[in-house]
């Protein structure tokens, strides 16, 4: 079928430019784990059954500190709450497919393969399920494979990198460049100060729980200023 | 790291189990059913909400120091988030913290 052949193509275009953002972070996460101890069969397995670099990032962060396990899971599952809200916005358009279809495209909806498949249906709505099949297929194929590969060599290179080069440094970079581009509102903004003073002042409690109160206090504070904000606007507009 | 290969792989399954079961919730029970407003507006400050916390303990008392503030580090933690800030470049932010970590380092150091 020309339409899903196009559609796929389309799809690999669009997602083909991330492997530039999907690879350094797949690099530096093999890396930084194999640093913090882990050896190569758990670091693939956590790229392989997590696709979730923030999540990874922060796990590895909590049980380099001896954070209990069960706030390790807990913390890392926070921080991909996230996709229930991607489940939730592909769910309308993708909804018609057998469930086997799906429940292998839930496995792959990473940031990338959201975003850019959120765009593409809402911009085209009269596609056909196979087309918006071959699209997601297509996005897919350059971002998720890069994510396993950069990991091996990230984790081939971090035996041979000695740990004296600041790597320990790696993951306050990386979390700091991740959340920047995102304090792009009032309410995004409040939400990271809360988590980051939360967190401080919360650090008496044990066995880093205080991480865990933190976020949901920001979370609700971003959630109470976008509120306000909204309220606000409706009123003047 | 003083983890053992139970620990390590019960948070590797874990994890890896609760986020495939997150991807997997609306698109998995169907549902055109939007999300309620108050949900939605929860779930968007999610990574927000949880990095920042994890990363200012680290930025004021890094574990490399032995827990003492270092100047390098508060420097490029900084210019870190004002090339994310500004550009809105997740690799250039990396990269420029980065820079400044090792170039404060030798400078200061």
């Amino acid at each position: 079928m020309p339409g899903t052949r196009s559609a796929f193509w389309r799809g690999m275009r669009e997602g083909a430019p991330f492997i530039l953002v999907v690879a350094p972070f797949g690099l530096l996460f093999g890396v930084v784990a194999t640093e913090a101890g882990f050896n190569l069969t758990e670091v693939m397995a956590f790229s392989i059954f997590v696709i979730a670099g923030a999540s990874q990032f922060a796990a590895i962060q909590l049980m380099a500190e001896n954070t209990p396990t069960l706030i390790v899971i807990a913390t890392a599952l926070a921080v991909n709450l996230r996709m229930a809200m991607y489940s939730a916005a592909l769910a309308p358009s993708l909804g018609g497919l057998p469930f086997w279809k799906r429940a292998v495209m839930a496995y792959f909806l990473v940031d990338q393969t959201y975003a850019l498949a959120a765009i593409e249906y809402e911009n085209r709505p009269r596609m056909s399920l196979a087309e918006k099949t071959a699209f997601f297929v297509g996005v897919t194929v350059p971002v998720c494979p890069i994510w396993y590969v950069s990991t091996y060599v990230g984790a081939t290179l971090g035996e041979a990198i000695p740990p004296e080069y600041a790597l320990d440094f790696a993951v306050p970079i990386t979390f700091i460049a991740i959340i920047s581009p995102m304090l792009r509102t009032p309410a995004h903004l409040a939400a990271a100060a809360v988590s980051a003073v939360g967190a401080v002042v919360l650090s008496f409690l044990p066995y880093n729980s205080g991480l865990l109160v933190a976020a949901v206090l920001a979370m609700a504070t971003g959630a109470t200023v976008e509120t306000l904000l909204d309220r606000k606007r409706g009123r003047t507009a | 790291m003083t983890q053992d290969t139970l620990t390590i792989w019960t948070v590797i399954i874990a994890t890896g189990v609760g986020t495939y079961l997150i991807r997997l919730s609306f698109l998995g029970v169907v549902g055109g059913r939007p999300l309620p407003p108050v949900v939605l507006r929860l779930l968007r400050y999610t990574p927000v909400a949880v990095l920042p916390g994890i990363v200012l303990p680290l930025v004021l008392w890094p574990a490399a120091t032995g827990g003492e503030t270092d100047l390098p580090r508060l420097l490029a933690a900084l210019a870190t988030l004002a090339i994310g800030v500004g550009l809105r470049n997740v690799l250039l932010s990396i990269f420029g913290g980065a820079f400044v970590l090792y170039g404060a380092g030798w400078l200061l150091g």
